[in-house]
């Protein structure tokens, strides 16, 4: 960096500059190979990973639920002992919400975030790497416990004092404990990208009132994260501590509580399902009115809703708690703020309802599971409202009624929007087409054996069946419905495997897509399929919220979006940091070039968790040292990225 | 072309003030390292109005504050001198930014080894009771926070010894600062909750 490039005005150019395409791609691309594999920093790469490895935890959740499904179909089954049993059921709520709820959204927004943007690059790139690689680390690390029979068996929320040392012998809780704290530590990085990202990377002229919903989602569960995620870590550290060092936090004789683990483990809970869900109808949003051929209805309520559902949902912890014998105040308060948190998620509901209503829908793979989660958060949202008065949940708690209530919520609104989402973006991630007919067959395959195997738990529930038994007894009334849930469950997994195939077959031989497939407005679909490493040749400039479809719509400012000409950024690796309300441009960020500081970051942690495990300290020790001088090198201060004074300015 | 672009004047490249991206990173670690704190006073609390506990609360009595305020007067003195620097580098002082650095360091290792001989004094270890473990977790989380800071802040005398920053780019100085401040500020919540409260009636 010379002297002269510590400030200057960024040129312009139009986007047909084939000169400018070329040396962006010498700057951006990835090397190929191993060596590339470890170090990128390409938000797509990561994101793509992420997607992958989550939709692994998904099948490997999907097995397991099949092998207690069977063991359910009947009553009275040995296929199971109940000791597997436990440590199936926590292990499949356990990958589920941890392993590829949370990590898939953050999957799609990690590639979509910069594009929808019109930036090159997350805000912190190698963050960004590192996220990932933690991601991974912590599920290989909760897996390699599951292989050998350590799996945790508490039930993915792990009460104390079952979860305590005297009643939980084995090393299955300590597993669980220490790889939560090291998937939080993931989690909270990826947060913290989101956030900055949002507040410093968006192109000029996108103020916060012209960005797709699913920023608003993901930004808005990130933001949540970055203050739920300590009080689980927290948690379970303290458990960790109570087993292995003979502290007293939760072990009621010596002072200790064991409502303190339910509070903590809530207080990170109930906030985390919003965070599961929100993106996931942010992509709902945005995917939705694409296939209605308008713009989202209320889109600043839409808006206004996701981010009052997230500071509604730190408010609710408690009905997760009715019946452990709090005060009745307590409980009056937490019902009321649990019926009240529908007001915002009616909102958006209707307002998807309007967009349908009045736009003129195309019938899509895709536009049908976004269609279908409406239906399927409905009836996840009244079973909900049902749970949260008191009384009500003093009688379903513990019964299959909450299975059925949370598998509504958990698949129907993070599930589908997904799957539609693969169809809606897929073409922009590879450049090629899903077989629509396929999907066709994928989407029904998934509705109806998704609806015959959960709806039935709803009853099987009323009728007092209790979650979480390996088996039961004959002539209880549950037999057939039981079955019928089995049945259901493995058509539903039907679904989900002409899903792999298709998109397989798609990715193979599907039809070229194009640039901008739907006709869809946001930016993601100005660039080509899939795009460039550095996303667009010159940065876009953006007056409205549609650049794509201001022609057609005429509501954009001034002159409109610019997407074929603009900024061209191109003396290294740069990006445009602009203003956190209006995006007004105020720095040429230099963005970070490949790095092995993040996959070494991510194995010195998982060393150190995995020292903690065994009790070997000295690995533990190592995994601090490895840690503390990665870190010292990530952040020693570099001329090429204007950390370092000018040199004419300088001594 | 270029008339239709928000931009006609030189900007900024790289790393600088509030428009380093590292710097938003930051406060966002702060805000998730409070709310980890805020959960851990949050377990004190809770557990302090428990009603039956079987030792007295706080265990062996009202804590002495014979170290524990000079104590936290040091850790006060440190964020000053970070503060100090921060002036002096805005003045591209750089001789007294490395001086306030270091001086910030060497309090932070005070405060370190007086926090040790604080721990030894006490009549009870980590597993005596859920007062203990609360105690020694929760302190020791905050000195845990106070290693990480003071390695911080001698890497950040180190780099600013090396002629590194000047008064427009110390993108790393502000971050740092950052972090220690709350460091610092957070001793203050912790400080209240286990020498104050009890005299101001939180016991048994």
């Amino acid at each position: 960096m010379t002297i002269t490039d510590y400030e200057r005005v960024p040129t312009v150019s139009t986007d047909e500059n084939q000169a400018l395409a070329d040396k962006f791609k010498r700057l951006w691309e990835t090397k190929p190979g191993l060596a590339g594999f470890l170090s990128t920093v390409d938000h797509k790469e990561i994101g793509i990973r992420y997607i992958i490895t989550a939709f692994g935890f998904l099948i490997a959740g999907g097995v397991e639920a099949a092998v207690m499904r069977w063991q359910l179909a009947w009553p009275g089954e040995h296929v199971l002992t109940p000791e597997q049993y436990d440590q199936l059921f926590s292990t499949h709520g356990m990958t589920m919400i941890f392993l590829y709820a949370g990590p898939i959204l953050s999957g799609f927004s990690n590639y979509l975030w910069p594009l929808l943007l019109g930036a090159r690059d997350m805000a912190l790139p190698r963050l960004n790497a590192l996220s990932y690689w933690i991601y991974l680390c912590a599920g290989i690390f909760l897996y390699a416990a599951f292989a050998f029979g350590f799996g945790p068996n508490d039930g993915w929320f792990n009460y104390v004092p079952l979860a305590a040392r005297p009643y939980n012998a084995g090393p299955n809780i300590d597993f669980y404990a220490l790889g939560m704290i090291l998937l939080g530590i993931s989690t909270t990085v990826g947060a913290i990208n989101f956030i900055v990202t949002f507040l410093r990377m968006r192109a000029p002229g996108m103020s916060i009132n012209r960005v797709p919903i699913l920023i608003w989602g993901t930004l808005t569960a990130s933001a949540a994260n970055i203050f739920a995620i300590p009080a689980v870590s927290l948690a379970f550290f303290l458990l960790w501590m109570d087993r292995n060092l003979g502290t007293h936090f939760f072990d009621v004789p010596t002072g200790g509580s064991a409502l303190l683990w339910q509070h903590l483990f809530w207080m990170f809970g109930h906030p985390w399902v919003y965070a599961i869900v929100l993106p996931a109808m942010g992509m709902v949003s945005d995917g939705l009115p694409v296939f209605c051929r308008r713009p989202l209805v209320g889109y600043t309520v839409v808006a206004l809703a996701t981010v009052a559902t997230m500071v509604l949902g730190f408010g609710v912890w408690v009905h997760h708690m009715f019946a452990t014998g709090l005060p009745t105040i307590s409980l009056s308060f937490f019902s009321a703020a649990s019926i009240i948190i529908t007001v915002p998620s009616a909102v958006a509901i209707f307002a998807w309802i309007a967009t349908i209503w009045t736009g003129r829908p195309v019938f899509t793979t895709a536009f049908m599971f976004f269609t279908s989660f409406i239906v399927l958060f409905t009836i996840g949202g009244v079973s909900g409202v049902m749970t949260g008065s008191v009384p009500v949940d003093w009688q379903l708690t513990d019964t299959y009624f909450v299975v059925a209530h949370l598998h509504y919520v958990l698949i129907g609104i993070n599930v589908f929007p997904v799957v539609g989402a693969t169809y809606f973006w897929f073409p922009k991630f590879t450049g090629r087409l899903m077989d629509e007919r396929l999907g066709r067959w994928n989407f029904w395959t998934m509705f109806i054996g998704f609806n015959l195997g959960f709806f039935p738990m709803h009853i099987s529930g009323l009728l007092g069946m209790p979650r979480r038994v390996y088996t039961y007894a004959d002539g209880m009334g549950w037999d057939w419905l039981n079955l019928i849930t089995t049945i259901g469950s493995y058509v539903f997994a039907v679904g989900v495997l002409l899903f792999l195939i298709n998109v397989w077959k798609s990715y193979r031989r599907g039809a070229v897509a194009g640039d901008n497939p739907w006709d869809a407005p946001t930016l993601e679909w100005a660039t080509t399929s899939p795009p460039p490493p550095y996303n667009f040749v010159v940065i876009p400039t953006v007056a409205s919220r549609h650049p794509l479809w201001e022609d057609r719509l005429q509501q954009h400012e001034g002159e409109g979006s610019h997407v074929d000409a603009g900024l061209v950024l191109d003396h290294d690796r740069e990006a445009i940091g602009t203003s956190s309300l209006d995006a007004t441009p105020d720095i040429i960020l230099r963005m970070p070039h490949d790095s092995y500081a993040p996959v070494i970051l991510a194995l010195a942690v998982t060393a150190f968790f995995a020292g903690l495990a065994f009790h070997a300290w000295w690995l533990a020790a190592l995994g601090a040292l490895v840690v503390g001088i990665d870190i010292i090198g990530w952040l020693w201060p570099e001329r090429k990225l204007g950390e370092t004074a000018e040199p004419a300015i300088h001594g | 072309m270029a008339d239709r672009l928000p931009i006609e004047t030189a900007l900024p490249v790289g790393a600088i003030d509030t428009r380093a991206s590292g710097w938003w990173a930051m406060i966002f670690v702060v805000f998730t390292e409070a709310a980890l704190f805020a959960y851990l006073l949050f377990s004190y609390y809770y557990i302090a109005v428990q009603p039956h506990a079987p030792h007295t609360f706080p265990e062996g009595g009202l804590p002495d504050l014979k170290l524990a305020v000079p104590n936290t007067i040091v850790l006060l003195l440190s964020s000053g001198a970070v503060a100090w620097a921060q002036f002096n580098i805005e003045k591209n002082d750089k001789r007294h930014l490395v001086w306030g650095l270091g001086i910030a360091a060497v309090l932070g290792m005070i405060f370190l080894v007086v926090q040790y001989f604080e721990w030894a004094a006490k009549p009870f270890a980590l597993a005596s009771s859920s007062y203990s473990s609360l105690y020694f977790v929760v302190t020791g989380f905050h000195m845990a926070h106070v290693v990480v800071g003071v390695i911080l802040l001698w890497a950040l005398f180190a780099w600013s010894a090396m002629g590194y920053f000047n008064r427009v780019r110390y993108a790393h100085i502000h971050i740092g600062a950052l972090y220690w401040h709350f460091v610092d500020a957070v001793w203050i919540a912790v400080f209240f909750t286990f020498y104050v409260t009890p005299y101001l009636g939180l016991r048994t």
